[in-house]
């Protein structure tokens, strides 16, 4: 560490941050339980459909032209264009389901519709994906926790994690706040925003680890500013580089994963924000030292040399 | 510090790129638009006779065809335009008739030299091809419910055949059978009975309100090879049915315990497809009618096998059946233990037990004829009033005798047919018999149909992504570390190639989440290089020499790629175990895309680094 570079001193406003985060946290909790979240199809079963027209639709006579068919209560929505539209209907299938859609839809319509997709899942299967998804997230943190304390030590373990769960809950709150549809590509995206915001807290704690053991004379907030520092740069262009293409595939990839890189890229952005300022300030709290952080091996070896 | 690699090294970089340029190199070939066909039975042989008449019906529609191709089994033809698929399987249907399956396909176009090193584009899933994906749960509860229902049966015959007195045997909701008797000696009697004969059973004996009581119970592990038999049982059949559809690359595979899932990529008529694999009984027991009986209350059906069509002819059967497929729980193919012939022997649930004891106990002596029946798809062509013809499809219910064998006693829940020829024989009947019944009842779960302008769309979009993304990704890295971003950029494209072979080499399932797996990894593969590169920079900020600065940034880099890309490795990991379909594609690409990027961004980069400032003593600066 060259004297003359400048260390920024991220850790004055780490109060701040924190009183931020909870802010954001409580937010986000109050959302999830006054909103809840807003389960697409994969999770709540149930029927769904996506015509296509060759001009805008107008999703009012779409309606009508359903409910005098006899399916009430069917949720028309646009589906990335004014002349896509997706139907939703909590009901079972049927195989003719498509086809009587299609007829309904067709019957005195100014212009032909196509069909693009129908999906059909099953209520049992999606209270199973439901389970499986919120088990799955629970499993993946246990065990980035383990590793994390095998390889580094128990204080980065609980700092990496409760980077990651406020991570996970503030994107899950903007889900909710925003009442975008949660489906099973967005719960990939959630997990993907685990794997890269523990990406980015590592680096730094792989960093403040090896400044532990070489800064002598500094106290840890200063090893841990020096280090935040050192890594500011590469946090920096790989959250940038990462966010350009979740751009293009947000503008480009078409509706269909738009949850997903929302999710995403709000996720980076988060994660960035959480290696900063939560797990170096989670592990401030908890009284980071040199000690802690001991080359378990070298302390065998010196007792090994005395006589 | 001289930063050079030893020729071994660089070799080893060169070949790993020109492998991964091989096999990701199919890719880049478009698919041909292709008619595939096949024969209804396995039997059927397609031979130049075939092929023939084939290209005959291409030639009279006028359609261009090139690269007609068999195996014996199957023949592909290859179409010059995908827009004549469809007339060109009408026009080989109509010629053929109806013993053959005409299917649309896409014919992968891999260069000869390509495919000698075994290179295959890869698979695209559902999303990007179009299809048709289910998913069936197999009702094992009713299996099991069923398996005990028979077991009481036979109890009650084995208890009657011992002389033990009971008073009473009674199947409860929750799969326990309570037997009550009078002593407790008729009871441990009985328990001793039973004891061999159903060692699936676990015995408890209870006194209460003064009656003894035996209590059985399923062990678990006997409920688990029930479960699992269902579910094999109901796939063989449901691969029977999808081959029925004509669809040319087709998935049958168990998921969990008592899943099956169903992809049939290309078809569109759900309903369709729904209807043949949905369906269930489809085999009937029936007596063979006596020569007296009234002409309305019998049936004459031909024999499945040519062999017995010629040997036997027509057969004349009641139209009153005894019991349908439904009730058939198992049929297996197995020799007399006596005669050492080969026989099939059949077990039936209780209900169908009981039917059958009661249709033959008062007519041993006579024949009992077993039908299959087939549900087919027949094209008739009619002319129109514009005098076009046009195909007209209908259902067609074939129905034909797969045995017809004498009666020699009453039958029950379990039985024989003996008297079959050889072991081919007798192995083929009882796969019949399995196949005409669903060992448990399936409900369809889930259900998904893309069309296939749906799925060129989401092609088109992922492909665009990919496409931008990667390219303002590589401006970024050209801008911000100049010649070293060059490096980064070489050892990206490495990387995309190297991950596109990995896919293919592994018959990885392409889909459009997989693709933005693919973006992902651009964004997140040039990591590994942002973290070198910081270090050089700070090494060299620190006042390093340029070749000590690039050796070190290298060399401690090194555990935080390790460290960082391990723990993201766990969580792809994770998803892949609790995701299904499009998502494990997503965790595959990811997984793939870490540590393939852990080569390239760490060796690759280095050996182009090398390359460029390696070896030079007097190096005063570098454009980092």
């Amino acid at each position: 560490m060259s004297e003359n570079e400048k260390v920024i001193n991220f850790m004055r406003v780490r109060h701040l941050a924190g009183v931020f985060s909870l802010l954001l946290i409580l937010g986000s909790i109050v959302s999830l339980a006054v909103n809840g979240l807003q389960f697409g199809l994969d999770f709540t079963g149930g029927t769904q459909i996506e015509v296509g027209y060759e001009k805008p639709a107008d999703l009012n006579q779409v309606r009508s032209q359903l409910t005098s068919a006899g399916y009430e209560g069917a949720v028309v929505v646009y589906f990335g264009a004014e002349t896509d539209v997706l139907i939703r209907l909590q009901r079972g299938f049927d195989p003719g389901l498509g086809e009587e859609i299609l007829a309904a839809l067709n019957r005195d319509a100014a212009q032909p519709v196509q069909l693009r997709r129908i999906e059909f899942v099953g209520p049992q299967v999606g209270e199973e994906l439901r389970d499986d998804g919120g088990l799955g997230m629970l499993f993946a943190l246990l065990v980035v926790m383990l590793y994390v304390a095998m390889r580094f030590q128990y204080k980065f373990s609980v700092g990496a994690v409760v980077a990651l769960i406020h991570d996970v809950i503030l994107v899950l709150g903007l889900f909710s706040v925003l009442r975008l549809d949660f489906d099973l590509t967005v719960l990939a995206a959630v997990l993907a925003v685990i794997g890269y915001s523990l990406n980015d807290t590592i680096v730094v704690a792989d960093r403040i680890r090896e400044n532990f053991r070489k800064l002598r004379t500094e106290t840890p907030l200063e090893v841990v500013n020096i280090s935040l520092t050192q890594t500011l740069g590469r946090t920096l262009i790989t959250g940038l580089t990462t966010m350009l293409v979740l751009f293009a595939l947000y503008y480009f990839g078409g509706e269909t994963i738009h949850g997903f890189s929302i999710a995403l890229l709000f996720g980076v952005l988060i994660g960035t924000y959480s290696s900063i300022y939560v797990s170096s300030y989670v592990l401030l709290l908890l009284d980071i030292s040199k000690e802690d952080l001991m080359l378990p091996v070298k302390e065998g070896q010196e007792l090994d040399d005395t006589p | 510090m001289l930063n050079r690699y030893p020729l071994w090294k660089n070799l080893l970089v060169l070949f790993v790129a020109a492998l991964g340029m091989i096999y990701a190199a199919p890719n880049l070939y478009a698919p041909d638009p292709a008619v595939q066909i096949s024969g209804q039975s396995g039997a059927t042989v397609i031979d130049e006779r075939v092929l023939g008449a084939v290209t005959r019906s291409l030639d009279e529609a006028g359609i261009e065809y090139f690269g007609a191709e068999s195996d014996g089994n199957n023949a592909l033809l290859r179409l010059t335009s995908a827009e004549h698929q469809l007339a060109a399987k009408e026009a080989i249907q109509k010629s053929l008739g109806d013993d053959f399956v005409v299917a649309l396909n896409l014919a992968p176009t891999t260069p000869q030299w390509l495919r000698n090193f075994g290179a295959e584009p890869m698979k695209l899933g559902l999303d990007l091809a179009g299809g048709v994906h289910f998913l069936l749960e197999v009702d094992t509860v009713s299996a099991v419910a069923k398996r005990l229902e028979s077991d009481v049966v036979e109890i009650k015959t084995a208890l009657r055949k011992a002389k033990i007195r009971y008073q009473s045997v009674i199947q409860d909701d929750n799969n326990v059978v309570t037997l009550t008797f009078r002593s407790a000696e008729e009871r441990d009697e009985a328990s001793s009975e039973l004891r061999s004969d159903f060692s699936s059973l676990r015995r408890e004996a209870i006194d209460r309100d003064g009656s003894y009581i035996l209590e059985l119970r399923m062990s678990e592990q006997a409920i688990a090879e029930i479960e699992d038999y269902a579910v094999s049982q109901n796939l063989t059949t449901l691969r029977n049915r999808v081959n029925e559809l004509g669809v040319s690359e087709p998935i049958v595979q168990r998921q969990g315990r008592n899943r099956v899932v169903v992809e049939l990529p290309g078809v569109q008529d759900t309903a369709e497809a729904k209807r043949i694999i949905g369906k269930t009984a489809n085999l009937e027991f029936r007596l063979e009618a006596r020569p007296s009986e009234l002409v309305t209350r019998k049936e004459a059906f031909s024999f499945r096998s040519e062999l017995d069509q010629q040997r036997f002819g027509d057969a004349w059967l009641e139209k009153q059946l005894i019991i349908s497929g439904d009730h058939v729980a198992n049929a297996q193919s197995s020799f007399d233990s006596e005669t050492s012939q080969p026989q099939v022997n059949i077990t039936l649930d209780s209900s169908g037990g009981t039917k059958m004891h009661r249709a033959t106990r008062n007519n041993v002596g006579r024949r009992m004829g077993v039908l299959f029946i087939e549900y087919k798809t027949r094209t008739d062509y009619v002319v129109n009033e514009a005098g076009e013809q046009v195909p007209v499809t209908s259902q067609v219910v074939e129905r034909r005798i797969i045995s017809l064998a004498t009666i020699q006693s009453a039958l029950g829940v379990q039985f024989r047919i003996t008297g079959l020829d050889n072991v081919a024989e007798a192995s083929e009947l009882a796969l019949l018999l399995r196949a005409g019944a669903l060992a448990a009842p399936m409900y369809f779960v889930e259900e998904r149909t893309i069309g296939p302008s749906l799925g060129a769309e989401n092609i088109a979009l992922g492909v665009k992504s990919v496409q931008i993304g990667l390219g303002l990704v590589l401006v970024f890295m050209l801008v911000f570390y100049k010649v070293f971003g060059l490096a980064a950029n070489i050892a990206l494209a490495m990387n995309m190639v190297i991950m596109l072979a990995c896919m293919s080499i592994l018959g990885a399932t392409l889909t459009l989440p997989g693709i933005a797996g693919i973006v992902l990894t651009v964004g997140m593969a040039v990591d590994a290089n942002v973290l070198i590169y910081s270090r050089i920079k700070e090494e060299l900020a620190n006042g390093a020499s340029p070749q000590a600065a690039i050796h070190s940034g290298f060399e401690r880099a090194f555990t935080t790629i390790l460290d960082a890309n391990l723990t993201t490795l766990i969580v792809a990991v994770i998803l892949y175990a609790i995701g299904s379909g499009p998502v494990q594609g997503f965790a595959v690409t990811l997984s793939i895309g870490i540590l393939t990027s852990m080569f390239t961004a760490i060796i690759g980069a280095r050996a182009v680094v090398n390359l460029i400032y390696g070896g030079r003593r007097n190096l005063e600066k570098i454009w980092i």
